[in-house]
Formats: structure tokens, C-alpha cells, sequence
């Protein structure tokens, strides 16, 4: 017969355990400190409540990061559903004859060819890290966990509760505003 | 995304963008080269895309720090925690 561990929790003890854990394992997900430490301690307060749930079959702490999850698919759930329509500019004609053909002023302009060339320079990085601030934090969520975190769409998709297809018309769109951005401050002519 | 072999430029952008990852499909990877053929926009798109891509390669880099509440911070935090437990 296998001995199966019984284990217990320790919320007397969570925060020295546990609070630097999930505080990187968040920050990954939604690169904000402060946001993620909000967070962490939301987790906290959740697990205190749902102690009569914890069967002892997973481990403190994995147990903890479950309802971590959760906090996490539930922020992205609001920031997703907020209705703040001037958050991204819209690119193509969204109905009519000319539905998805270039809008006039977002046509990609010429890019000075120097500039194009010369990706290695240290100040282009600013430039882009600026591009990826400015974006409105769903799109910048789902940018840097697919570019800077190089986790797998389908980890990206159960992590925040997104669809596949959602997932790329939010990196569609995020690409564009990042393209036109860099168009600006960086490659112009 | 429909099926027909000739799509529009938002149809084709965003088959480019998800191409930037190599998760476009082999159909979508055919309908976007004959669009391209015929559009200098989406032409000038993609080649910038393609420069977009190399300067997220080279400058975005997973942040190895270790990231961790201040000792004041986990005491506060503790003291929340230890309260709500009554």
C-alpha cells in the first residue's frame, strides 16, 4: 500500500513562503509589479476563504498557484471586456465596397532604408519597448507573453481564456499599432 | 477567417502577422503569396513586418530578475493575511 502525504495548509505562513513565487510566476503574465502584487495578495485572501475546499491531495503551494490561474483569467477577463473603443486604431475599411482595403492614412510609408538596416541599434530597443508601453494593456499582455516570454499560443490561449482566433486578432492588431509607432518615432524617412 | 482563395489586405496582414510566428497554415501561407503578388501595400507590410520581427528578436529578452516583496512589504502582507484568518 502506498503512503499518500496528507498536505495541510499554513496560511500563517504564506507570505514567506509562498509571496515571491507567485509574485514572478504573475509578473511573467501581466508585466506590471504593481499589479501583480495586488494580485498575489488577492490570491491570499481567495485561498483563506476556500481552505475548506483543499482536499491535501496537491501541495500548498500548488494549490495556491490554481487559484492564481483563476485571478489572472479573470483580470484579463475585465480588461477585455472594457469598453474603450479609442483604445486601437483601426487600419482597414470595416464595411462597404471597400471593406478591408487600406485606409488612406494608414498605408505603410516608405521606411528610411538606413534605419532598416541598422536593427542592431541600441536606441531602436527604446523605441520599441516605448511601442510596447503605449499599447492598451490587453494587447500588450497577450504581445509580451507570445514575443518576450516566447510561451506557446495554445499556454497563452488556457492561461488568459482566450480563443486561438481571438489570440491572433489581438497580435494582428498589436502588431499593426506597433508597426505604425515605429513608423513614426523610428523608420521615418 | 473564410475560405476563398482571394482575400482582402486585412485578411492578408493578419495571415502575415500570424506568419511571423510560422503558425500560418500551408492555405493560408498559398493565399497570402498570390495576394502579394498583386498588392504593393501588403508588399511594404510584410517586408516591414519582416524588420519588426528582427528587432523584437534581438531586443526583447525574457527578464531573468528575481522579483521579490520588500521584508516590509511580506510583513504587511502577513499581518493581512494573519487578520482575515479571524
Amino acid at each position: 500500500m502506498s503512503e499518500q502525504v496528507k498536505h495541510t495548509l499554513n496560511p500563517n505562513n504564506w507570505v514567506g513562503a509562498h509571496s515571491d513565487y507567485l509574485f514572478n510566476y504573475t509578473i511573467t503574465r501581466v508585466d506590471n509589479e504593481e499589479l501583480a502584487k495586488d494580485i498575489v495578495q488577492e490570491t491570499f485572501f481567495s485561498g483563506l476563504k476556500a481552505q475548506h475546499n483543499f482536499r491535501g491531495q496537491a501541495s500548498e503551494r500548488t494549490w495556491l498557484i490554481s487559484i492564481l490561474k483563476r485571478k489572472i483569467i479573470d483580470h484579463y477577463r475585465k480588461i477585455n471586456s472594457t469598453k474603450g473603443k479609442a483604445e486601437i486604431k483601426v487600419n482597414f475599411y470595416e464595411d462597404g465596397d471597400r471593406k478591408g482595403s487600406w485606409l488612406e492614412e494608414r498605408v505603410p510609408k516608405m521606411w528610411d532604408n538606413e534605419a532598416e538596416k541598422n536593427i542592431e541599434n541600441d536606441e531602436l530597443k527604446n523605441a520599441l519597448n516605448s511601442c510596447i508601453d503605449n499599447l492598451p494593456e490587453k494587447y500588450r499582455m497577450v504581445f509580451v507573453m507570445k514575443n518576450v516570454q516566447h510561451y506557446e499560443t495554445e499556454e497563452i490561449c488556457n492561461e488568459l481564456g482566450i480563443t486561438a482566433s481571438n489570440l491572433w486578432v489581438i497580435i494582428h492588431r498589436a502588431r499593426h499599432q506597433l508597426r505604425k509607432c515605429l513608423e513614426g518615432n523610428w523608420f521615418a524617412k | 477567417m473564410s475560405n476563398k482563395f482571394f482575400i482582402n489586405c486585412d485578411e492578408a496582414t493578419a495571415i502575415c502577422n500570424k506568419n511571423q510566428y510560422k503558425e500560418a497554415t500551408l492555405w493560408e501561407k498559398i493565399r497570402l503569396m498570390m495576394h502579394l503578388l498583386i498588392c504593393k501595400k501588403c508588399g511594404m507590410y510584410s517586408k516591414q513586418n519582416t524588420t519588426l520581427t528582427k528587432a523584437c528578436d534581438k531586443h526583447l529578452h525574457k527578464c531573468e530578475k528575481e522579483y521579490k516583496f520588500s521584508e516590509k512589504e511580506k510583513e504587511v502582507l502577513q499581518k493581512k493575511v494573519t487578520e482575515k484568518m479571524k
